[in-house]
């Protein structure tokens, strides 16, 4: 395979690790790997809508009433900052595959911008649901709600939104990385960049689990 | 066949022609001696190397605490240990044994070595992934082992809610543990899956993929689609035990088994992650030693697909006196059966392929004879168990642990040893002695049953699994399996003996077996990438064997 390896200063393009048989090969392998990737991380969720189901089964008035206490507002707006974000990384894609590094960048600093919006969102959530003590478990103090089940929906909502919000850190850190290749190494081109590509298809991960979560949680 | 009768002269095995020179190309053994090239190693010959390495040092700690276990049932009171002591040392035993030894084993040893063998392909997918795995892996078992030294735990290895979530042993980092080491289970599975649909060598169509390939490939798919489920399920105990989150504790208005459905969708499937392998090596040997094709090969393809299909359904046999309705129970009992149905499928397919076969009785045969027994019977003893009548005296009994034991360990560890012999001289270019080969085989599936036979009838006759004490009557049969045990142990101690003598002194082999499986294409040891000049051909099927006597007739078996 050495004819494939790229030397110094020759256009830039993606590196044929010696094991694959061709470029083809190598960036079908990234992409399905990235796929059951995905399809794990969807399952991992799966488990926690199984306890959610089971548990909204059980316990139906105690879940809608602590579904309505949630702030609705709050949650569609974090909802469309997601979707939008969605938009943007893929339109990062897009210009990879055209080759413009910059718009690469801004694309995806833009996505980022609006992830740290989506946290901060979720942090005066978090705040108000830790001042009126609807914390999950031993913590739970709220009194508003004396139905059966609803310390459970808190401990439902806090895992799973606290297990979204991991991931939402860790797809800015993917997204970071390809941002700083785009703006400082700018080798993203048409046959170059599966790098985008995979960070972008792991976002709208985040965003697709989101969007389950959403209509679960808030609107019942 | 005897070591000296079999070396292969170079030259003589296909493909080798242009490349009969073992001197000059280093080995993948050779190829960088210090400790960094192997701790930093994307070679997957070595990895599956470092993986064995490890995967049998925590197989020895699991086996001492094994012993103890037996020791401390000699007697009908306290023997050795107290009471809290013993419960700490059986859950040990069931951690280590399963998550850090029986689903590791096969696929990251031998399906790490082996795969891109097989597939005519010069490594994994995605080879520092590979790595990384690895040492997921150790990160997890440190873990692990760390809450284990630490204070240890009681719940057994089923962590069952909610006294793992109140018991004061230290749960939480053994949990924590397991979580990483499931990681590292679906990154290997990831790896397996995508090199088997992108890296198979021109020649190699599905079809003619080796056995072992499409057995890595099921449990891959096993691995990748369940273990996210059970991560999820131990991360959610932790919290529970550390913030007493009441997920799945009924004075918070949880629901225990809740948990339990969550952990067998996860370890049910997974005891298939540790038997399928074993199927697929078997199928290797049966056709090796039999030198003959294998018969049925798309019926064996198939039912490892289909018992890793049906494997997802089968998990509400473990509930049966939870509570669950008769018709739930009925349909669980059914869908478990089905799985019967497929191994049944292979078996009569490995039995078809001895038959009139040219059989060569070395080591990896015997374990294929003793593999054979273990899976019909426990398989026969699973189908018991799942009829819900018969499990509600049986469940919590040790005969449900004598059931587990025969097929998933029993099955298991002869596979293990089949391929250990099997491939030890692909692994390392040496030969072992084949006399105590038979010697300890013969040991060690003696020891086994004399191990668990007596199980099956104490568990019968009432008695409960996870007791200290017993009531007197049962001691003769709990000191029977304490010697079977014992000479199990010795087995083991010998086979050790006699394989690291192999590897300093052994002959220098190529191919003992003449065996026709792709990964004898290449040398043995292999080199760094796998094949010297031109990749291999394939133009023939896998376990593409000839008998002169009876040619005809006999090659068409697919
Ligand atoms: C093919 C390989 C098999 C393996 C590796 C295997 C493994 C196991 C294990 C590990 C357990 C005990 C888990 C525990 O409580 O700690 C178990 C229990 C059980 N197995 Fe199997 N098994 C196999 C085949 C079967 C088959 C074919 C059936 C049914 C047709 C079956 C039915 C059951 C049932 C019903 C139980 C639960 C018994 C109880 O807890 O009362 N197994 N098996
Ligand atoms: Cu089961």
């Amino acid at each position: 395979m050495s004819s494939a390896h790229v030397t110094p200063g020759s256009v830039p393009g993606p590196k044929l690790a010696a094991h694959f048989a061709s470029l083809e090969v190598q960036k079908h392998a990234a992409r399905l790997g990235m796929w059951l990737f995905l399809a794990t991380e969807i399952l991992l969720f799966a488990g926690l809508f199984a306890c959610y189901a089971a548990y909204r089964f059980l316990f139906p008035e105690a879940w809608a009433a602590s579904s309505r206490s949630l702030d609705l507002t709050m949650g569609t707006i974090n909802t469309v900052v997601l979707i939008t974000s969605s938009f943007t990384a893929a339109m990062a894609v897009h210009y990879a595959k055209e080759g413009k590094n910059k718009m690469v960048g801004h694309m995806n600093v833009l996505t980022l911008l609006m992830a740290m919006g989506f946290l901060v969102i979720k942090f005066f959530e978090y705040k108000h649901k830790f001042h009126i003590g609807t914390l999950p478990g031993r913590y739970y103090f709220y009194e508003g709600i004396q139905l059966p089940g609803a310390p459970l929906y808190f401990t439902v909502y806090f895992a799973s939104t606290a297990l979204h919000a991991l991931h939402v850190v860790i797809g800015m850190t993917v997204l970071a990385f390809a941002t700083v290749r785009a703006y400082r190494v700018g080798d993203f081109s048409a046959n170059n960049y599966t790098q985008v590509e995979l960070g972008s298809m792991y976002w709208h991960l985040v965003d697709l689990v989101w969007i389950f979560l959403f209509p679960m949680l808030y609107l019942v | 066949m005897t070591p000296s009768s079999s070396i292969a002269a170079p030259g003589a095995v296909p493909g080798h022609e242009a490349t009969d020179d073992h001197g000059h190309h280093p080995s993948y053994l050779t190829d960088g001696t210090t400790v960094k090239s192997w701790l930093l190693t994307v070679d997957h010959k070595r990895i599956g190397i470092m993986y064995m390495a490890w995967i049998l040092l925590f197989f020895l700690v699991g086996g001492i605490f094994a012993l103890l276990i037996r020791i401390e049932l000699l007697t009908p009171g306290p023997t050795i240990m107290d009471a809290m002591t013993y419960n700490r040392v059986f859950t040990l035993h069931g951690i280590v044994m399963i998550f850090l030894f029986m689903i590791p084993a096969i696929p990251a040893i031998f399906g790490n070595f082996l795969l891109p063998l097989m597939l005519g392909a010069k490594d994994v997918a995605f080879p520092r992934l590979n790595l990384l795995s690895l040492y997921v892996y150790l990160a997890g078992a440190g873990f692990a082992l760390w809450g284990m030294l630490n204070g240890g735990l009681d719940t057994g290895w089923t962590f069952y809610t909610p006294y793992s979530a109140h018991t004061t042993t230290t749960v939480a980092p053994v949990l924590f543990g397991a979580f990483i080491i499931g990681f590292s289970s679906i990154l290997t599975g990831m790896n397996f899956i995508v090199t088997t649909h992108t890296m198979r060598a021109p020649g190699i169509t599905w079809f003619k993929m080796p056995l072992m390939v499409w057995a890595l490939y099921a449990t891959s798919c096993i691995q990748v689609l369940a273990t996210p489920v059970i991560g999820l399920l131990l991360l959610l105990v932790t919290a529970e035990n550390l913030f007493s989150l009441g997920m799945f504790d009924v004075a918070r208005g949880g629901d225990p088994v809740l948990f339990q459905h969550l952990f067998w969708f996860y370890s049910h499937p997974a005891v298939y992650i540790m038997v399928l392998p074993a199927f697929g090596v078997m199928s290797e040997i049966v056709s090796a030693f039999s030198r003959k094709n294998i018969f049925g090969y798309r019926a064996v393809a198939y039912s490892s697909v289909g018992i890793a299909f049906v494997g997802f359904f089968a998990w509400g046999h473990h509930m049966f006196v939870s509570g669950q309705s008769t018709f739930n129970a009925g349909v669980f009992g059914v869908l478990s059966m089905l799985v019967g149905v497929f191994t049944a499928i292979k078996v009569f397919n490995w039995v078809g392929t001895v038959y009139k076969g040219a059989v060569e009785f070395s080591t990896p045969f015997a374990y294929f004879c003793g593999f054979l027994f273990f899976t019909v019977f426990g398989g026969m003893t699973g189908i018991a168990v799942a009829t819900v009548s018969l499990d509600v005296p049986w469940h919590d009994t040790y005969f449900v642990v004598a059931h587990f034991h025969f097929i998933m360990v029993g099955a298991t560890i002869m596979a293990f040893l089949a391929a250990l012999h099997y491939w030890f001289p692909k692994m390392f270019g040496k030969m072992y002695h084949e006399g105590w080969g038979l010697v300890s085989a013969a040991l060690i599936i003696l020891g086994f049953n004399a191990t668990f036979i007596p199980q099956f009838l104490v568990g019968n006759a009432g008695m409960p699994r996870r007791y200290y004490e017993y009531p007197e009557r049962f001691q003769a049969l709990n000191v029977a399996s304490t010697a079977g045990a014992s000479l199990l142990a010795f087995g083991f101690i010998i086979i050790a003996v006699y394989l690291t003598y192999a590897l300093i002194y052994g002959e220098r082999v190529d191919n003992p077996w003449n065996s026709k499986g792709y990964e004898w294409l290449t040398l043995s040891p292999p080199p760094t990438h796998n094949f010297i000049g031109p990749q291999p051909t394939y133009p023939e099927e896998p376990h593409f064997y000839v008998d002169p006597k009876k040619a005809e007739g006999e090659v068409s078996d697919v």
